[in-house]
């Protein structure tokens, strides 16, 4: 009896040690973060896997910040985020000793949504400001008679998405007491799409039937742009796009390296646009290069 | 089992005398052993609780408890940062209350049928199936609480979405309903026989022998198992994070100038928000150490709820003896 319990004891910690560890071995990447960017990271690994077969990717979401915690913690190849690293992710790192580096691999237009019952078609920043803050309550207010209290929905604080919205539209004000925090872009969608009076804010390539983008102008004269539409994004013109980043600890080699050329490819972007993203501005894409340069990369 | 003697030289009896030593000192290792284990949980929640206090101190310092216990602005990442829990332990407190208002009577009817009338056949069934819902995930729980509960909720009272504080509660409701069943199940059929039969015989009908003697008799069990599910309940953290929307008002209403809970709307859990914010919280600032006040104060919770059970539990005993 006792001896069974020991043997077992032992295959237990066996199995949890091969589990851990460091995953510099060449073939095993492990890339976490945005919720955002979960669908592309995995589209882009699927990719790469069927024509790189010795190499196996592992991408899981859970959140920019959690992404980047994690590359922190030295658990992680890469830190997928929808959000600039903080300073403060920034001194942790310092702490540690860490050199983190940044490359932009796309951008997304974040979009706000709302039921298809309901009319309302354009929103200048200021309204979508009133709206998240709770100074705008009605569908009414904004010309919806039939439209009831405004249900919002939000992501959580630890989503690049809600950092982002809340830096961008919010400027920085206190959410609504009655915003709903969601664990998921695709919860947003979900109830969105369930929810007559609802508002709510998702990535580009999460619109999809149920639910409409609203076209977003900076004041009220516009022009009010739609960002569903790829030239309007590329040119700069809508006002809630952010670049896409990963996060590498330490300068790049090896299967990181050439996963990271490959996501960058011309390859890479065409999986990029197929999921619904835009590819990098030639600003972000002169950025990239200095840093290969910087690094010594190719 | 008698050994036979191997000290044949020996007189019987001081044999016998040696034998009996040897067994006390075993029976004093044995309790000796039972009391450090009882110990060891004691000082294991203590240690817990320590930590949590240690953690949780320097926030407490630079923003004393009265800001948590009673601000309502829960906005830590803000510039201006905001750290009022009170919306947090009011949805805490109401979603696992109204969880325990749901779960109680219909769990101590299931363990009295179980226990009093049902035959063995249909105990045999039912008390496995009961204990499926205890090992159904929370996460798959929360799902159901999204597609089929909210809803459900949304259409009875005319919301335009069901992610309100009674779909957490009676999902919570749902999941404290095994415990509460099997632990009382196990609480009644502990009650000696002797009192069914002198009631019975007393000419009471099987209808009042059970409400009147056997309840009452289990009395103790029942309010461990009642315990136990609020625990269950408030501890509870993936399966609100899904069904509740996790908004930040405080959730009461007025009705005649009184303030009522509000279960109509969304509510935020303690539990929830540490789960949504430790994961990416940096570590030792303020924020981080302010989590740690909120787990205090769930500990809190429990804590006074399981003392005010145990001292309810022995004043009714003495005042009946």
């Amino acid at each position: 009896m006792g001896k069974k319990i020991v043997i077992l004891m032992v295959a237990v910690v066996v199995v949890v040690l091969s589990g851990c560890g460091n995953n510099n071995g060449d073939g095993y990447l492990e890339i976490k973060g945005s919720d955002t960017m979960v669908n592309l990271g995995q589209q882009w690994a699927d990719t790469y896997m069927d024509a790189n077969s010795e190499v196996s990717l592992a991408v899981t979401g859970g959140g920019s910040g959690t992404g980047i915690a994690g590359l922190l913690n030295d658990n992680l190849d890469i830190a997928q985020s929808s959000r600039k690293i903080t300073q403060e992710e920034l001194d942790a790192a310092a702490q540690k000793n860490l050199d983190v580096y940044e490359f932009v691999v796309g951008q997304d237009a974040i979009s706000v949504i709302v039921n298809d019952a309901n009319p309302v078609a354009e929103l200048t920043m200021d309204e979508l400001k009133q709206i998240f803050t709770g100074e705008i309550t009605q569908w009414a207010q904004l010309g919806w008679e039939e439209g009831g209290a405004i249900s919002l929905y939000s992501r959580q604080s630890n989503s690049g998405t809600h950092v982002f919205f809340w830096e961008t539209v919010l400027n920085q004000a206190d959410w609504a007491t009655n915003t709903m925090f969601m664990p998921g872009t695709s919860s947003i969608y979900e109830g969105v799409a369930a929810d007559r009076d609802a508002i709510g804010y998702v990535g580009v390539a999460y619109v999809n039937h149920g639910v409409h983008a609203v076209n977003v102008g900076l004041d009220k004269t516009g022009p009010f742009i739609d960002p569903t539409i790829r030239a309007n994004v590329d040119s700069g013109k809508y006002p809630i796009a952010r670049p896409l980043y990963f996060y590498v600890n330490g300068k790049p080699e090896g299967a990181v390296l050439d996963y990271l050329q490959w996501v960058l490819s011309a390859e890479g972007i065409d999986v990029l646009e197929t999921v619904g993203f835009y590819r990098n501005s030639p600003e972000y894409e002169q950025a990239n290069a200095n840093l290969f340069q910087a690094l010594d990369l190719k | 089992m008698r050994r036979v003697n191997e000290q044949s030289i020996l007189p019987e009896g001081a044999g016998h005398v040696q034998r009996r030593k040897r067994q006390k000192w075993r029976e004093n290792a044995i309790s000796a052993l039972l009391t450090l284990n009882g110990l060891l949980a004691v000082i294991v929640v203590a240690l817990i609780f320590g930590y949590l206090l240690r953690q949780g101190y320097p926030a407490l310092r630079e923003l004393g408890i009265v800001e948590f216990l009673t601000g309502s602005r829960w906005m830590p990442y803000s510039p201006n940062p905001g750290y009022g829990a009170l919306p947090m332990i009011l949805g805490s407190l109401f979603v696992s209350l109204a969880a325990l208002v749901l779960a109680v009577p219909w769990g101590i009817a299931t363990a009295l049928y179980l226990a009093e009338v049902a035959s063995p056949k249909v105990r045999e069934i039912v008390k496995p199936v009961l204990e499926i819902i205890a090992s159904v995930p929370s996460v798959v729980i929360g799902f159901l609480a999204l597609v089929v509960v909210a809803p459900l909720v949304a259409r009875t009272f005319g919301l335009s979405n069901g992610l309100t504080g009674l779909t957490g509660a009676i999902m919570l409701g749902i999941m404290a309903l095994p415990t509460i069943v099997s632990i009382s199940e196990d609480a009644l059929k502990a009650v000696a026989n002797d009192y069914r039969q002198a009631a019975l015989a007393l000419g009471a009908s099987p209808w009042q022998t059970m409400i009147r003697v056997t309840l009452p008799a289990a009395r103790s069990g029942i309010i461990a198992a009642v315990m136990l599910g609020f625990g269950r309940a408030i501890g509870e953290t993936m399966t609100v994070l899904m069904a509740t929307g996790n908004a930040l008002a405080v959730p009461l209403k007025s009705i005649w100038g009184i303030q009522l809970p509000d279960y109509l709307t969304s509510v935020r859990t303690l539990t929830a928000t540490i789960a949504i914010e430790g994961l990416e919280v940096a570590w030792g600032s303020l924020h981080y150490h302010s989590l740690f006040v909120l787990g205090a104060l769930l500990f809190l919770i429990t804590f006074s709820v399981n003392l005010l059970a145990d001292l309810f539990l022995n004043r009714s005993v003495i005042g009946r003896e």
